[in-house]
This record gives C-alpha cells, structure tokens and sequence, in this order.
C-alpha cells in the first residue's frame, strides 16, 4: 500500500463500486430466489388421510408435498419394543412418547434421512423399516438404528382432527 | 500463439485476414507442429471432440420432440422412440453418446497420468480438463433425470440430497434445488434448462483447452520438452489429422455396436418404469461412469464426510501437479510410479465395480480398503515418489529415443535388422 492520502478520487472509486455491488445483488436476488418454492407449491401445505381402514401392524403411505408419509398402527410388541430402548443405544436419541404421542399411531416421513430414498416396511435389524438404497436401519419407532443416515425419519406436524382422519402439515 | 508469418496467397483472403485473421488462426492449426511420436492414446482428444459435437446435434434435435413437464416427459420420451422419424435412434446415440463420452474421457485421463501431461508448464491446460470432466457429470446426471422413469426419479433424489449433508444451510439449498419439498415438475423444467446449457459451456472451455495445449505443445510419450517446429515435430495436418480420423474410425464401430446391437446394455431397466414418488426402486446404482465415486460415497459411514470424501475424490485431480513432485513427467522412466499407476487404474476398476454392488459386507470392506487407497495414492505414494524414485534417464530428443541411448534401444534395432532381411 501507499502513503498516499485518500483523495476525492478514492473515494469516489469506493462508493461507485459500493452501489455498484448492493446494485448487482439486488437484481441477482430475484434470479436466485425463482428457484425456491413458488406460491403454487407453498398452497398444497396440508392433507387429511381417512385412517379408518388401517389394521393394527399395517402402514398405509400417503403423498404430502410430493413426500410419501407413512402412516403406521403399531402393535403392542412394536410399541413396547419401541418404548423399551435405552436412549444410549440410539444415534440420534429421541423417545418414542414423544415421537408417537399415541402410541398407536406412527406418523412420520417415509423418507431415509440419508439420501431421501423411501425405506422398506417390516425390514431391517429392527423390525422396522430398510433402506435399500445405501442400507440404513429403523427400528419400529423409525429411529435410524445402524446405516448412514444421520437422523430418525421426520415426523411431521399432525393432529387427529377426529377419531378416524388424520391431518398433516 | 503464431511463432510464424502467414501470408494468404490470394488477394480477397489476404483483405478479409488483414480484418479479422481466421486465416492465420486455419493456419495456425493445420501448420501446429506436432510430436512425431504421438501415439494412439493420443488420439482421444479428437474423439472427444467428435462425442461433445455428436451429443450437441442429438440433443438439439431430441429437444425438438421432448415435453419437460413431469406429467408428459416419460410420454414424451416414449414418443420419441416410436412415432418420431428415426427418434429410436438419435435417443440411442445419445443416450449411449454420454457413456461412449465418458469411456473416451477417462482413457484421455489416465493416458494424461501415465505420460504426466499434467505436469508444468502444462497445469491449466490440465484444470481446464477437471473443470470440463466435471460439468460433464452435471450434464450428464441431469440428462438422466429427464426421461422421467424411476432410476431418474431417485437418482434426481440422491443426488441432489448430497447437498442436505452440508451442515445448518444444507436442507435451504435442497429446497432450493427441487424448487419445492421433493423433486417434481420445477425440478425437471430446470434440469432441462441446465442440461440444454452445459454443453455449450463445454465447447468454450474445450477452446480454453485447446488454446492452452497450443502454448506449449502436446506433451509425447517420452514426456521431454522438444523443439518445435523440428525433426522432432510433424506438421498436424495431415499426419495428425489422418491418425486421428483413423481412431475415430475405430471409436465409432464401437459406438455403433452399443447403439445398433445392444442399446440398452448400459441403461438400467428400472428407468422403463414412469418416476412414482412412493417406491424407491430395491437397487439404485448410477450410470457406470460415476460407479468409482458412489462407491467412495457408501464406503464411508458419516454422511457429511461420505459427501466430502466423494467430493475431495474429484477434487483432488485439480491439485495433482503440485501433489506430484517427480520432474520426470513420462511413466516410461518412472519404474515405480509405473508400477503404481497400474493399481490406480485396477484401484478405480475395483472401486466401479463395488459401486454397482450392494453395500454391504466383504462389498463394503473392499470399497473400504480401495477407497483408503485411492487417497493414499495421490496423498501420500506420488508426493514420497518424486523424491525417492531412481528414475531411468530421459533421451535429449524423440529421435534419440527411438534410435541410441533408449531402454528400446535393443527393440527398436531387432526391428530394423528384421526389417533388413526382408
């Protein structure tokens, strides 16, 4: 760097290519954020699933935001199973009480945390859901037991708006 | 560039040459002086560029018939092969175009290791390379997802999940990506888009490429620096330009054997099957040619580090001229590296290989091992190799090499003396 003193010139230089770049971010934003859902998308937010015909140890997959959910009524082996596993045997801890608040009732994506593959009904190491893309296991709780994946399947927001419907999102 | 005058012969080319000087520029590249002993591995370059043209015209013309819109594209595609004239065969050339260019990039990669053409002065000429092998993988994985079947659907979902590992903006940018909750229709219409726009890019950066290559020259299998133009040299046009077409020649019997005979060889039935968002096919392997890096995907068992890892593998080509410290540039007078260079190549063939395999097992175990190796080559053998390898010594010239003073030596006088007694 020089000694030279800051002259109006510099300055000028300075604040040109100052409002020159807050200039260019702000018409590079709109071509950035086209990208990101658009307000159709954003629309279809929530579902309501009839869970009426679902029998105790089946599972029913519904689309929500083009992701499949799985909608599963567990039996009492799968939610003592569940509800049995010490938090120190888990990869990412969370407790069934607070994944399925009815115990019953399994709601949750239907999507590997690993890759986004769907995993396999009633397979795996722990009698819960299989990967079959890069091999990840879930036990009944779909919490990710052995595999790549990081983290249990995403459970939703629902609520049961009545005693046979279930709605997400 | 010219280290020559060129002067056109007639008037009205000598007016427009004075204006804009393509004349020179044709010159420059017929007169290019070329290494005399340049042999068939050299002749990928051309294939390359005859594959980008070949994928270019497809395409355009493909693009013609193609619907991107997640509910008329598997139609659409359908369309092509039965009703459209002759739409059955330009998506076979340019379905197994993708695979015929990736064979001829990776030959024209390894002879690049082998002969060191990597090496100074010739590193950009070399990153400019990178740079084009990997937009070809962009170009060629999302060509991939727009026939919209299953293998397109959920490579599209993998793939694209890479970028969920990056911690706290991970998940945003995936939204962003798919331009909703998964991938669907904004996601297909913009693959579409960029698809249609790589291979433009590809063709500037293959003049950047070229361009590059004309500064110092091709690199030869003796990997010496020569004098150009000299004995050493041949004009490239037409000694080059004969050779090359002759391999291209041989390039396309191959390449029209997959399209005529067996066009499906290298797809994957799955992909027949319409996208459905709520079953993942049982096996999902990519396209052959990403085989090596998936498996170095699965091999390691984080998922954050797993995309490091599959990254850094591509990555790390970028820095091989610094990574290799020997000044001999030609695997001819490395013996070790030689030796070395040969488990790459059988490292990377295994890694392919447990790829397409299940993930699982003795599988898992060995893409471990091959996947530890694959780093500790480039990280650790060719750093320790240029300071520790005895090197065979280098001839002064290409003539020298083929006539005294060469391990050929005995060779090449047995053949003389053979051809003497005919």
């Amino acid at each position: 760097m020089s000694d030279k003193k800051p002259e109006r010139r510099d300055f000028l230089f300075t604040a040109s290519y100052a409002v020159g770049a807050v200039g260019a971010a702000a018409v590079v934003w709109p071509l950035i954020d086209q990208m990101n859902p658009d307000a159709s998308v954003k629309a279809l937010a929530s579902t309501e699933v009839d869970v009426s015909s679902v029998k105790r140890g089946n599972t029913i997959t519904v689309l929500w935001r083009g992701k499949p959910v799985f909608i599963r009524r567990r039996t009492e082996e799968e939610i003592t199973e569940a509800r049995s596993v010490k938090m120190e045997d888990l990869i990412h801890p969370e407790k069934d009480e607070d994944r399925a608040k009815n115990p019953e009732w399994l709601v949750m994506l239907g999507v590997c945390t690993h890759l986004g593959c769907v995993p396999l009904n009633d397979k795996g190491d722990y009698d819960g859901w299989f990967c079959p893309c890069h091999g990840s296991h879930y036990d009944t709780s779909g919490r990710i037991r052995k595999g790549p994946a990081p983290l249990n399947m995403e459970v939703p927001k629902y609520e049961f708006v009545n005693a046979n419907t279930i709605k997400i999102g | 560039m010219s280290d020559h005058d060129y002067t056109p012969s007639s008037k009205v080319g000598k007016w427009f040459n004075d204006r804009l000087p393509l004349l020179t520029l044709a010159n420059h590249l017929t007169d290019y002086p070329t290494p005399k002993n340049l042999n068939y591995w050299w002749t990928f370059g051309g294939i390359l560029t005859f594959c980008l043209i070949t994928q270019i015209v497809t395409g355009l013309t493909l693009a013609m018939h193609y619907i991107a819109h997640a509910d008329m594209a598997f139609e659409s595609v359908e369309h092509i092969m039965r009703d459209v004239n002759y739409g059955w065969l330009i998506r076979y050339i340019h379905a197994n175009g993708a695979s015929m260019f990736f064979l001829a990039v990776y030959i024209h990669i390894f002879r690049s290791l082998f002969y060191g053409s990597y090496k100074s002065p010739r590193e950009i000429i070399w990153i400019i390379g990178i740079i084009i092998y990997l937009l070809m993988m962009a170009a060629a994985f999302m060509g991939y997802v727009l026939p919209w079947g299953q293998m397109s659907f959920w490579g599209a979902t993998v793939i694209t999940n890479l970028f969920s590992a990056i911690p706290l903006v991970g998940e945003g940018i995936v939204t962003w990506l798919w331009g909703g909750y998964s991938v669907d229709n904004p996601t297909l219409t913009r693959f579409f888009t960029l698809h249609y726009l790589i291979p433009f890019l590809i063709l500037g950066l293959v003049v950047l490429h070229i361009w590059a290559l004309h500064v110092p020259g091709n690199n030869n299998p003796v990997g010496i620096d020569i004098k150009k133009p000299s004995k050493d040299t041949v004009p490239f046009h037409p000694y080059i330009v004969i050779k090359d077409g002759f391999a291209l020649l041989m390039f396309m019997i191959v390449f029209a054997f997959f399209v005529f005979y067996s066009p499906n060889i290298l797809g994957h039935a799955d992909n027949y099957i319409e996208a459905n968002p709520m079953v993942t096919p049982a096996h999902i392997v990519p396209e052959w040619y990403l085989l090596p890096f998936y498996a170095i995907l699965r091999s390691v068992p984080d998922k954050l580090l797993g995309v490091v890892a599959m990254l850094s593998a591509i990555l790390i080509l970028a820095v091989l001229p610094w990574l290799d410290t020997s000044k001999i540039r030609s695997a001819v007078f490395r013996p070790l590296y030689k030796q070395f260079y040969w488990i790459l190549v059988a490292d990377v063939l295994i890694l392919g290989y447990m790829g397409a395999m299940p993930a699982e097992g003795l599988y898992l175990l060995i893409a471990r091992v091959a996947t530890a190796y694959y780093f500790l080559h480039f990280l650790v053998i060719l750093p320790v190799l240029g300071f520790k390898e005895k090197t065979i010594p280098v001839p002064l010239s290409i003539t020298e090499s083929v006539l005294g003073g060469s391990p050929n030596l005995a060779a090449a006088r047995n053949r003389e003396s053979s051809e003497n007694l005919k």
